[in-house]
């Protein structure tokens, strides 16, 4: 058996790394070998704490910024890491966002806003990677999406919507980079404690949290477990899945 | 390097095959044991060693190791 950590000198860039899920598999990837760059679209001083918590831990990486809903911007800072490091074996689409309410009321700004960065924005960073790990023939792409994208929610036809275009992706992917051993699959997240859900009424989060089976919101590291796990070599015959993380809340 | 030398050169770096193998009429797909994805890496290699760009349009007629070597020389305006 090989000692060594099973993602040593591994590359690993996680969108939307400087809090909640991000910063969970952004700490989980880099605990077991990998240099993670944490990117942020906004928050530079969250960011920096994640990689903080990072470096306590003896790992490594960088704070990187780009607005993955920029598709021109986000080419060329991607471009620009795989001419500087060589490669990047990893990616992590996780950079979301959500504008709920119900549809009769939604503002079409809020519909396109959440499909641009949640949904053009996975395929914008796929697309600035692909090619360079089909040269390199291997590759993960793990896409964070959500259990509403399977189960529905009223309030978030917008994200769930998202969501649900990010399985599509990733299954169409899967198929097309298969064949140059890169694995593409998504992770779908129930009720987990971050500060998207945090700003839920306390009423809907009890009521939500009734509703699950393991009896508990889930956490952070609950999703950074499973998404560390389908980047590591054991994952190699896992493709086109989407894995739910969600304590029974759907099945 | 000639135009020649050099499309055989990625050629067999991207399809892993032999020089014997590149001969001018082969067929990427028949004779070289291309799939669809090998066939757009490889035009993707050629776009970069050579500075052109090949539309979707051009790429469904790139057929053999010749039609390749026709179209960069056109490309460059080493033929008409």
């Amino acid at each position: 058996m090989k000692n060594h950590p099973s993602l040593q000198d591994r590359v690993a860039l996680i969108t939307g790394g400087s809090r909640g899920i991000g910063r969970a598999i952004a700490v989980k990837l880099s605990s077991l070998g990998a240099y993670v760059i944490v990117n942020y679209a906004k928050n530079l001083a969250a960011a920096e704490e994640s990689l903080t918590l990072v470096r306590t831990r003896g790992g490594n990486g960088e704070v990187l910024q780009f607005d993955v809903a920029d598709a021109e911007g986000t080419r060329k800072v991607i471009a620009e890491v795989i001419s500087r490091k060589g490669k990047i074996d990893i990616l992590v689409n996780n950079a979301g966002t959500s504008a709920d309410g119900l549809l009769i009321r939604m503002k079409d700004r809020d519909w396109e806003s959440v499909i641009r960065t949640n949904l053009t924005g996975t395929y914008n960073c796929c697309r600035a990677v692909a090619y360079a790990m089909m040269k390199r023939r291997w590759g993960r792409i793990i896409n964070i999406t959500s259990v509403v994208a399977a189960s529905g929610n009223a309030g978030q036809v917008n994200y769930s919507a998202s969501k649900a275009g990010i399985i599509g992706l990733t299954k169409s992917l899967a198929r097309e980079l298969g064949p140059r051993n890169i694995c593409v699959n998504a992770v779908a997240p129930g009720f987990i404690v971050t500060d998207m859900t945090q700003s839920l009424p306390e009423e809907i989060r009890e009521q939500i949290k009734e509703q699950i089976p393991l009896a508990k919101a889930g956490t952070p590291e609950d999703v950074g477990a499973v998404v560390a796990f389908l980047a590591t070599e054991e994952a190699a015959y896992i493709t086109g899945q989407v894995i739910h993380v969600n304590g029974g809340l759907y099945m | 390097m000639s135009i020649e030398d050099k499309v055989v050169e990625i050629i067999m770096e991207q399809l892993d095959v032999t020089k014997e193998e590149c001969v001018p009429e082969a067929s990427f797909i028949d004779d070289l044991g291309a799939d669809s994805l090998d066939i757009v890496e490889l035009i993707m290699a050629l776009e970069e060693n050579f500075s052109i760009e090949i539309t979707d349009d051009e790429l469904r007629k790139i057929r053999t190791i010749q039609d390749s070597i026709n179209f960069i020389k056109k490309k460059k305006g080493l033929l008409s």
